[in-house]
C-alpha cells in the first residue's frame, strides 16, 4: 500500500473525473437526441410505418449497420479528419466526445428503433381511426407509449457510453479510463486503478438505479 | 332498433368493393381480401357483418373510415365518398366515425381521463368544454369514479366501456366495433351488447358490428351480412336470416345459437334412447302456435315426446325447430303428418326427406 500515488494524484483524479462526466452527459444529451431522431425516423419509415419508404429506410439501415460494428477504439482514430472538419480540432476530449457522440447515435438509433417496435399497432390504429395525423401519433402516442422501455435503453446506452469514454486516451481525451491507464496499469499502482475503477462503477451504478427507478414508475402504471 | 323510413338515403353505401394485398414476397401472390362487397346501412341501424376468421369482414369495416384504402368500387359515408381521400381529408371525415377493437386499443400511458381527452384534442375541442364531456362520458358508460386510473388496472370489460366512451367523445354519426366483444367473457360481453343498444338508441348512432359471435347478432343486430371468401354471400333482417338460412355457412352460423335438425351423433343416441317416428317441425310463423300442432297430432291419436331443439326469441318474434318423437299406428302418422304439413314446414328425420 505505501508504494501508491494515489495521495499526490488528487488534482488530475478529480480532472478526469470531471473530463468523464462532461463526456459522457455531453454525449447522452447530443447523442441521445440525435439518436431518438435517427431511431423514429428508422421506425416510422419501416415497412408498415406511419411514413412507410423502402429507401428512406434502406439508407438508413445501412448506415447504421455500417458504423455500429466498428470497434470505438478504431472509430474513434478514423473520425478524426471528421472532427477537425466540424469542430476544428481532432484530438482532446472535445474531439472524443465529438465521437462519441457519433457512435451513440447509431447505437442509440438502432435501441429506440427497437423499443418502439414493441408499441402495439392497434394503439396507433386507434389513433388514426380518431382522425389523429401521423406526425401527431409518432409524438403523442408512440413516444409515451414506449416511454417505460425508452427510459431502460437510455440508461443502458448510458452504461455502453461510459465504457466507450475509457478509450478517449488514444486521442489525449483524457477522463477516468485514461487515468486509470496513466496512472494506474503503466505504473503498476492497482490503488490508482481501483480507485478509478470503482469511480466509474459508482456512478454507472447511481445511473442505473435512476434508469431502474423511473423506468418502473412509468411501466406500473 | 329503429325501422328508418323508406326515403332516408343509406349512411353507408358500398359498391362493388374489392381490396386486393399485394404480395409480400417475390413468389406470394396477391390476396384478395373483399371481393365485389356491395352493402347499404341506413342511419340507426345496427348491422352485422359475420364470418370466420380470414372471411375479409375485419378488412371490410376497415374499408369504412379508410384505414386500408380500398383497391375498387365506391364507399360513400354520409354522403362523402371515401375511395380516393387523400390522408388529410380522410381525417376530417374520420371525426364522425368512432371505432373500438377486440383489443380495446387504449393509450397505456394515459389515464382513462387522458384516452378520453385525445379524441377533443384531435378533434379541436377547447380545453375548457373537456371537463363537461369527459364526465358526462364516464357517466354514460357507468365509470364515473375512474377518471385518473390507467388502462393497467381495468378488468377487460371495464377498458371496453371506456374505448367506447373514447370512440364517442366527438359524438360520431356511425361506430364501428371490430370484434368488440370477442376479448371479452359472456357476462361482461352482455354488459357491453347492452350498452352499444343504449348508444344505438339514446344518440341514434348507426353502428356496423363485425363478429363470429351469432349470440352478438342475435342481441344487438338489425340486419346481418354473412361474409365468406371476401364475398357477402347472404344478408338481411336479423330474423329472416336466422329463420331461413340458405348458404351452409350461414346454417352453421345460425346453427350455434339456434337448434337446426339434430346432428348425426345427437341423432343416434336419441334413437337409442327413443322409439318412434322422428320428425323436426320448423316454428317460423309467428301465426303459428305450437298448440295447433300438438292439437292435430292429438286429434289423430298419436302420442309424442319433445327430444331436440328449442325456441328462441329474436327481434320480438319467437321461432325455432323442435324434433319430435311420434308414436302410434302407421297409417294415424301418415295422416297426422299430412295434416302437420299444412301447419308448419317438417323434416322426416327418418326418410331424410325435406318438404
Amino acid at each position: 500500500m505505501e508504494d501508491t500515488r494515489l495521495p499526490e494524484l488528487w488534482p488530475e483524479l478529480w480532472e478526469a473525473t470531471t473530463q468523464t462526466l462532461v463526456m459522457v452527459s455531453v454525449t447522452m444529451l447530443v447523442g441521445g437526441l440525435l439518436g431518438l431522431v435517427l431511431g423514429m425516423a428508422l421506425y416510422l419509415t419501416r415497412r408498415d410505418g406511419l411514413y412507410s419508404n423502402r429507401w428512406v429506410f434502406g439508407v438508413l439501415n445501412v448506415v447504421v449497420n455500417f458504423f455500429r460494428p466498428i470497434p470505438f477504439v478504431i472509430f474513434i482514430a478514423a473520425v478524426q479528419p471528421l472532427s477537425r472538419a466540424v469542430i476544428g480540432i481532432g484530438i482532446g476530449t472535445q474531439a472524443a466526445t465529438f465521437a462519441l457522440i457519433l457512435a451513440a447515435m447509431f447505437g442509440i438509433g438502432r435501441l429506440v428503433e427497437q423499443n418502439l417496435v414493441t408499441v402495439r399497432p392497434g394503439v396507433l390504429e386507434a389513433a388514426r381511426a380518431m382522425g389523429a395525423s401521423r406526425m401527431r401519433i409518432a409524438l403523442t402516442v408512440v413516444l409515451p407509449e414506449a416511454l417505460g422501455p425508452l427510459i431502460l435503453g437510455y440508461t443502458f446506452a448510458f452504461v455502453a457510453v461510459v465504457d466507450m469514454s475509457a478509450v478517449a486516451g488514444v486521442i489525449a481525451g483524457g477522463g477516468l479510463g485514461t487515468f486509470a491507464q496513466q496512472y494506474g496499469y503503466r505504473q503498476f499502482d492497482y490503488v490508482v486503478t481501483w480507485t478509478a475503477v470503482i469511480l466509474l462503477v459508482i456512478l454507472v451504478q447511481v445511473v442505473q438505479f435512476l434508469g431502474n427507478f423511473l423506468a418502473g414508475k412509468v411501466l406500473r402504471r | 332498433m329503429t325501422s328508418p323510413a323508406t326515403a332516408q338515403a343509406p349512411l353507408i353505401r358500398l359498391e362493388e368493393v374489392t381490396k386486393v394485398y399485394p404480395g409480400r414476397g417475390r413468389q406470394s401472390s396477391p390476396v384478395t381480401a373483399v371481393d365485389g362487397v356491395s352493402l347499404e346501412v341506413m342511419p340507426g341501424e345496427i348491422q352485422a357483418i359475420v364470418g370466420y376468421s380470414g372471411a375479409g369482414k375485419s378488412t371490410l369495416v376497415r374499408l369504412i373510415n379508410a384505414l386500408e384504402p380500398a383497391t375498387s368500387g365506391s364507399i360513400t359515408v354520409d354522403g362523402t365518398e371515401v375511395v380516393g381521400l387523400s390522408e388529410r381529408q380522410l381525417r376530417h371525415l374520420r371525426l364522425r366515425i368512432g371505432m373500438i377493437f377486440q383489443q380495446f386499443n387504449l393509450f397505456d400511458s394515459r389515464t382513462v381521463w387522458g384516452n378520453l381527452a385525445y379524441p377533443l384534442h384531435v378533434a379541436g375541442v377547447p380545453k375548457s368544454e373537456h371537463q363537461q364531456r369527459i364526465s358526462e362520458l364516464l357517466h354514460f358508460v357507468g365509470l364515473p369514479d375512474k377518471a385518473h386510473v390507467y388502462p393497467g388496472h381495468l378488468s377487460g370489460g371495464q377498458k371496453q366501456r371506456v374505448g367506447i366512451a373514447r370512440a364517442l367523445a366527438t359524438n360520431p354519426t356511425l361506430l364501428l366495433a371490430d370484434e368488440a366483444t370477442s376479448a371479452l367473457d359472456p357476462e361482461t360481453t352482455g354488459e357491453v351488447l347492452e350498452l352499444l343498444n343504449r348508444v344505438n338508441a339514446e344518440f341514434g348512432t348507426t353502428i356496423v358490428v363485425i363478429t363470429h359471435e351469432m349470440e352478438v347478432v342475435r342481441e344487438l343486430a338489425d340486419k346481418v351480412a354473412v361474409m365468406e371468401a371476401g364475398r357477402i354471400v347472404e344478408s338481411g333482417p336479423v330474423f329472416e336470416v336466422f329463420s331461413k338460412p340458405v348458404q351452409p355457412v350461414t346454417r352453421r352460423f345460425v346453427g350455434t345459437v339456434v337448434d337446426d335438425l339434430p346432428p348425426g351423433p345427437v341423432l343416434e343416441a336419441l334413437r337409442a334412447r327413443h322409439t318412434g317416428r322422428f320428425v323436426t317441425l320448423a316454428f317460423h310463423d309467428p301465426e303459428v302456435r305450437q298448440s295447433d300442432v300438438y292439437a292435430v297430432l292429438a286429434r289423430h291419436g298419436v302420442g309424442f315426446e319433445l327430444i331436440y331443439g328449442g325456441i328462441e326469441e329474436i327481434q320480438g318474434v319467437t321461432f325455432g325447430n323442435l324434433t319430435l318423437a311420434l308414436v302410434g299406428a302407421d297409417d294415424a302418422v301418415e295422416q297426422a303428418l299430412a295434416d302437420v304439413r299444412g301447419l308448419v314446414p317438417v323434416t322426416d328425420l327418418d326418410r331424410l326427406e325435406e318438404d
